[in-house]
C-alpha cells in the first residue's frame, strides 16, 4: 500500500492503516485526573476574569477550575454547561489561543496561560461519558418554535427552548445533525463520533425533536413553519462556497474545501478517501489550514497553502498555521491564482501571480509562477446558501441582518450562527447567539 | 565564607542543622544516610523502657496540601520507637563510633519515676553520645500514659523529672517543650529551674487533620475510627517563631539556649529562628517531604545569605531579631504606610481589588478611564498589607512609608513625625498622663 504515497493523480490509499490511525487521532489527548489536578491548582480565581470577558459564551471559568480543584467534577460541568450546552466540543475546537488563553492572565505572567480548554474537556468528558443532565425541563409551556439548522447555533438554541418549556421541531437538510461539527470540524479535533454523542446528550433534555434531511426552502417555508410554531430560529450557517472566478478550467478542476472535508468526515474509512500527490490549496483561513492539513494526513506528500497577503493578514491564528506547518504543509504568501488549466497528463497547471501591497491596495505584480498539482481546493469563504429559501428576510453584506436581540426583519423570526452578521464565524459565537436568541424568543413569547 | 560551625551547650557540630527526634532518626541505617548527606547533628527517635511500645499497622500519617499538592502541613500517630532499647543503644554507640564530629543526641521518654530515669540514663551514657533531649511533648498515645505532653503540660513535673535527670547523668540535658499548652514561658522557665542546659521547641501541636467523609472519621483513619495526632511541618512554623521568641524575649530564661524546631524547610526559615534566638535548628517534616539531601540548600543558603549580608558567624545573627519583638502597644501609630502597585509587573489578575472591595477598604480600583486597571486610593488605604498577601506577582505590590511631613490622603493630616503608641493615645482609658 505504502508504495501508493509516490503516485501521482487522485488517488485513495495512499498510506497504510497504521499510518491513518495515527494521523487522525485525537489532536489534544484528554488530561487524565493528576494533570487536571495539576491544570486546575494554576488557576488564580481571578476577579472580573478576564477568560471569562474573552469566552464568547461568558463561562464562569475561574469557578468551574475551582470546582475541578476541589473534586467537584458534576458541579465544574454543570457550570460550563449553564453557558454552554456544547461546551464539550467547544472544548475541543475553540481556538483558545486568541479567546480564552490569550487572556488568561498567567499567559501575560509566563507566556503559560491555564490549560482552559483541556480542563473544560476533563469536566464535560466526565458528565458526558455518565450521561449525566443537570438541567431539567421547566413545565410545558404550549408554545412551540421552529429551528432551522441543526449546528451548534441551532442545538443551543432549542437546547435553552426546551428548558424553558417550549416545544422545539428542528428541521436540517442533511441527514446527521451537528452542522459543521459533524461535516466540517477537522477529524483530528472530534474523534469517536462526538459531534453525534453530543447532538444525543443535548437532545436527552426532552422537548426537542429533530427532523433530518428537511430543507427550508423545499417544501418548507418560513410562512409555513410560522403558521404550525409561535416563532422561527434560523441557524442555516453558509451553505455556499465563494467561486475563484479565474480564467481556464477552475471551476471544474477544483474542489470546495468544505465538501471535500464533510467527505472526509463522513468516510467509513480514511483509505476510502481520494487525494493527490500534489496538492494546493487557495486561502487564508481556518478552512484552508484544515483542508491542507487533512489532506497531508491523507497521505499528500507536497501540500501548500496559498494566500494572497501576508502570514499576519491569515484569518488562521498563528497556533493554527504552526500545527499545520507542524505536519509538513507548506504556507506560500503574496499570490493569487490567476489561471488553472488541466495538462495532458491529467494534472493541473496553477497560474499564479505575485502579489504586493501597492497604493494601500493589494495588486498583481506582472510576476507569475506556474505550479503542477494533482488537486486543487479552493477555502475562500463561504456564503448564504444561493436559494430564496429565507424569503423576504434582510440580508446584509451576504448574510442575515440582525438586531441586538437577535431577530431578523420579520419580527417572529430569529437567527444566529455564520448565518448572521455579526460575530465571528466559530463554533462558540453559534452557541452563545443560539443561547441568546432563545432567551428572546422565550421572552417574546411570555410577553 | 561564613563560619556555621557550631557549639550547642558544649556539643559541637559542623553546621546547626539538627534532624530531629523523629522517624529520620529511627535507626543506624537512616541516621547514617543523613550524615553521609551533611546533617550536623541528629537527635535519635525517642528511646523509652523494655518492652517497647507497639504501632498502629495501618496508616500513621495525614496531610494538608497548597497547590500542586506541596505538603504544607504533616499530622502523626506515631509513638516514640517500637525497637528494642538494646538495639536502640548499640546503634547510637556505633554511629557515634563512626561520626566523631556530628552531634548525636539521644531523646528519651520513660514514666514519671525516678529510677526509671536513673536508669535509662546510665545506659545512654555508655553509648557515648553527646547529651541526652528529654521528650515532654509527644502529644498523643504517650500523654495517655502519664508521659510526653502529660508531663509537659504541668511545670512542676518538667521541674521535677528535669532535676532529676541533671543529677543522675553529666550529659547536657535539653527539655524538649510541647506547644499545647496556653504559655511556654510557664514550662521553660520550670525547665531551666529544674536545671536543664537547653530547650528545644517545638514539638507537634495536636491535631485532627481532615474527616473521611465516606466514613465519617478522622483521618488517618484506622478500621473506621480515627485520634488526634501531631501536626508539623511548614504550617506550624508561624506557631513555633513566636514561641521561641517568647521564651527568649523572657527577662527569666533570656539567657537558656534553644534548639528551634517546627517547620524549618529552607535556609531562610532557619535564619529566622536563629535571629530569634534560637541557636540551632532541628527538621523533621522537609527532611520526610524530600529526603537528606536538602541539607545541601541548607547550608550553602545559610552561608550565601551571611556572607552577602557581611555575617561572620553564628554569633554574629543569633538573637538579632529579639530586640525588635515588641507588644502590640509599643507599636508606633504615626508610622504610615500606603500601598503601591507596580504596574509592569501587574498582570491584571484583580485579586487585589476584590480582596480589598469585599473584604477591606475599598481601596483598589478595578477600572480607570474605562480600563481594567489596578490602582490604590490613597484616600481609602490604611496600609493593611493584605493586597500584598493575596498578589500572585512578588513584589509587584509593595507597602511604602509615607514620610513625616507629607499629607496622608485618608485622615487629611500630615504624617507626624514622633513615635507615638497605643499607652499615649487619647482613645486609650488607660493611658500614661505625661506629668
Ligand atoms: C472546515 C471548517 C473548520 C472549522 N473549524 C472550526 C474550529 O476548529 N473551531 C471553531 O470554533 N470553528 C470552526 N469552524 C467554524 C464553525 O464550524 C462554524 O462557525 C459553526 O459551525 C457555525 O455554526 P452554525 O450553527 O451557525 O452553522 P453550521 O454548523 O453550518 O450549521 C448549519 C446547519 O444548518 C443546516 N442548513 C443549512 N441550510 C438549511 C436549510 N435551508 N434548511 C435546513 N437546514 C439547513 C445545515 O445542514 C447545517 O446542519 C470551522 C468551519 C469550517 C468550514
Ligand atoms: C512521624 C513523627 C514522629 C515523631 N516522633 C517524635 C519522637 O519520637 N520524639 C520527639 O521528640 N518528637 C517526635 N516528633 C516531633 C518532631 O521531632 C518535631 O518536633 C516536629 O515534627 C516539628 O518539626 P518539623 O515541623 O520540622 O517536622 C515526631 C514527628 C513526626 C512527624
Ligand atoms: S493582585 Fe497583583 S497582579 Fe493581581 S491585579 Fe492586583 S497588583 Fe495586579
Amino acid at each position: 500500500m505504502v508504495d501508493r504515497y509516490l503516485e501521482d493523480g487522485i488517488i485513495e490509499g495512499r498510506l497504510d492503516d497504521e499510518a491513518y490511525e495515527q494521523n487522525f487521532a485525537d489532536a489534544h489527548p484528554p488530561l487524565d485526573q493528576h494533570e487536571a489536578a495539576v491544570a486546575a491548582d494554576r488557576c488564580y480565581f481571578c476577579y472580573d476574569a478576564p477568560c471569562v470577558t474573552a469566552c464568547p459564551t461568558a463561562i464562569d471559568i475561574p469557578k468551574f477550575i475551582r470546582q475541578i480543584s476541589t473534586g467537584n467534577l458534576d458541579g465544574s460541568a454543570r457550570t460550563i454547561f449553564e453557558q454552554n450546552i456544547l461546551g464539550g466540543m467547544c472544548a475541543r475546537v475553540c481556538p483558545t489561543e486568541t479567546l480564552c488563553e490569550q487572556a488568561c492572565v498567567r499567559e501575560t505572567a509566563e507566556g503559560k496561560p491555564v490549560q482552559i480548554g483541556l480542563l473544560q474537556r476533563h469536566a464535560t468528558d466526565h458528565a458526558m461519558q455518565r450521561g449525566a443532565q443537570y438541567f431539567a425541563r421547566a413545565a410545558e409551556t404550549g408554545k412551540s418554535v421552529a429551528v432551522v439548522g441543526a449546528g451548534p447555533a441551532g442545538l443551543a438554541c432549542a437546547h435553552r427552548l426546551a428548558m424553558k418549556g417550549h416545544k422545539v421541531v428542528v428541521h436540517d437538510s442533511n441527514p446527521k445533525a451537528g452542522g459543521l461539527n459533524e461535516y466540517g470540524i477537522a477529524t483530528y479535533k472530534s474523534v469517536d463520533q462526538f459531534a453525534q454523542h453530543e447532538v444525543d446528550y443535548v437532545t436527552a433534555i426532552g422537548g426537542i425533536s429533530i427532523v433530518n434531511d428537511s430543507r427550508l426552502g423545499a417544501g418548507l417555508t418560513i410562512d409555513g413553519l410560522l403558521a404550525d410554531h409561535d416563532a422561527v430560529f434560523l441557524g442555516i450557517g453558509l451553505g455556499g462556497v465563494n467561486a475563484l472566478g479565474v480564467d481556464g478550467d477552475a471551476d471544474d478542476a477544483g474542489t470546495n474545501a468544505v465538501d471535500f472535508i464533510a467527505g472526509l468526515r463522513q468516510a467509513d474509512s480514511f483509505a476510502t478517501v481520494p487525494v493527490g500527490r500534489r496538492v494546493m490549496v487557495i486561502g487564508g483561513g481556518m478552512t484552508a489550514i484544515d483542508v491542507a492539513t487533512q489532506a497531508r494526513l491523507l497521505g499528500a506528500q507536497e501540500v501548500t497553502i496559498a494566500y494572497r497577503r501576508g502570514q499576519e493578514n491569515m484569518n488562521a491564528s498563528s497556533a493554527e498555521q504552526d500545527q499545520s506547518s507542524s505536519k509538513g504543509v507548506a504556507i506560500r504568501h503574496w499570490m493569487q491564482p490567476s489561471a488553472v488549466t488541466k495538462t495532458a497528463s491529467g494534472s493541473l497547471a496553477v497560474k499564479m501571480e505575485f502579489t504586493a501591497m501597492s497604493g494601500g491596495k493589494l495588486a498583481g505584480t506582472g510576476k507569475f509562477q506556474t505550479f503542477e498539482v494533482d488537486q486543487l481546493f479552493t477555502a475562500i469563504g463561504q456564503t448564504l446558501a444561493s436559494g430564496d429559501e429565507i424569503g423576504s428576510i434582510v440580508v446584509e453584506k451576504g448574510r442575515i441582518q440582525v438586531n441586538d436581540e437577535l431577530q431578523t426583519s420579520n419580527p417572529s423570526v430569529w437567527a444566529g450562527g455564520d448565518c448572521v452578521a455579526a460575530g465571528e464565524d466559530l463554533t462558540v459565537t453559534a452557541v452563545a447567539q443560539g443561547r441568546d436568541a432563545a432567551e428572546s424568543i422565550h421572552a417574546a413569547l411570555t410577553a | 565564607m561564613a563560619d556555621l560551625r557550631h557549639d550547642f551547650v558544649g556539643i559541637k557540630s559542623p553546621n546547626p542543622f539538627w534532624l530531629a527526634s523523629a522517624p529520620p532518626t529511627d535507626k543506624e541505617y537512616n541516621v547514617v544516610r543523613a550524615f553521609k548527606a551533611g546533617w550536623g547533628g541528629v537527635v535519635w527517635k525517642t528511646l523509652g523502657l523494655d518492652p517497647h511500645i507497639v504501632n498502629v499497622g495501618g496508616p500513621r500519617y495525614g496531610a494538608i496540601w497548597g497547590a500542586d499538592r506541596r505538603l504544607l502541613g504533616l499530622n502523626n500517630i506515631e509513638l516514640i520507637t517500637d525497637r528494642p532499647l538494646d538495639v536502640n543503644l548499640q546503634e547510637i554507640k556505633s554511629v557515634k563510633k563512626a561520626f566523631p564530629d556530628r552531634a548525636l543526641i539521644t531523646s528519651l521518654m520513660v514514666p514519671c519515676e525516678e529510677p526509671c530515669w536513673e536508669g535509662i540514663l546510665r545506659q545512654v551514657e555508655d553509648t557515648e553520645c553527646d547529651g541526652v533531649e528529654l521528650n515532654f511533648g509527644c502529644p498523643h498515645g504517650m500523654s495517655e500514659r502519664g508521659m510526653g505532653a502529660a508531663v509537659g503540660q504541668v511545670p512542676e513535673y518538667i521541674e521535677m523529672v528535669t532535676r532529676w535527670a541533671k543529677a543522675k547523668t553529666r550529659m547536657p540535658v535539653i527539655v524538649k517543650l510541647t506547644p499545647n499548652i496556653t504559655d511556654v514561658r510557664y514550662p521553660a522557665r520550670a525547665a531551666k529551674a529544674g536545671g536543664a542546659d537547653a530547650v528545644s521547641l517545638i514539638n507537634t501541636i495536636s491535631s485532627i487533620v481532615s474527616v473521611d467523609l465516606d466514613q465519617f472519621a478522622p483521618q488517618p483513619t484506622i478500621d473506621g475510627k480515627g485520634t488526634h495526632g501531631g501536626y508539623c511541618g511548614p504550617a506550624v512554623k508561624p506557631i513555633a517563631l513566636n514561641m521561641v521568641a517568647a521564651i527568649a524575649r523572657d527577662p527569666e530564661t533570656a539567657d537558656l539556649p534553644i534548639s528551634g524546631i517546627g517547620g524549618v524547610t529552607t535556609w531562610r526559615d532557619a535564619a529566622e529562628f536563629i535571629t530569634l534566638g534560637a541557636a540551632n535548628v532541628q527538621i523533621c517534616t522537609a527532611a520526610m517531604t524530600y529526603g537528606f539531601k536538602i541539607i545541601e540548600e541548607l547550608v550553602e543558603g545559610l552561608e550565601q545569605w551571611m556572607d552577602s549580608a557581611g555575617h561572620a558567624n553564628l554569633a554574629s545573627i543569633q538573637g538579632r531579631a529579639v530586640p525588635n519583638v515588641t507588644e502590640w502597644q509599643y507599636l508606633n501609630l504615626n508610622y504610615t504606610a500606603k500601598a503601591r502597585i507596580d504596574q509592569d509587573s501587574c498582570i491584571k489578575c484583580g485579586r487585589c481589588h476584590i480582596a480589598c472591595e469585599d473584604t477591606s477598604h475599598q481601596a483598589i480600583t478595578n477600572m480607570v478611564d474605562g480600563e481594567r486597571r489596578f490602582e490604590v486610593i490613597d484616600e481609602e488605604c490604611v496600609g493593611c498589607n493584605l493586597c500584598v498577601n493575596v498578589c500572585p506577582v512578588e513584589n509587584c505590590i509593595t507597602m511604602e512609608q509615607l514620610p513625616a511631613g507629607n499629607l496622608d490622603k485618608r485622615t487629611g493630616k500630615d504624617v507626624p513625625s514622633e513615635y507615638s503608641n497605643w499607652t499615649q493615645h487619647p482613645n486609650n482609658p488607660m493611658r500614661e498622663v505625661a506629668e
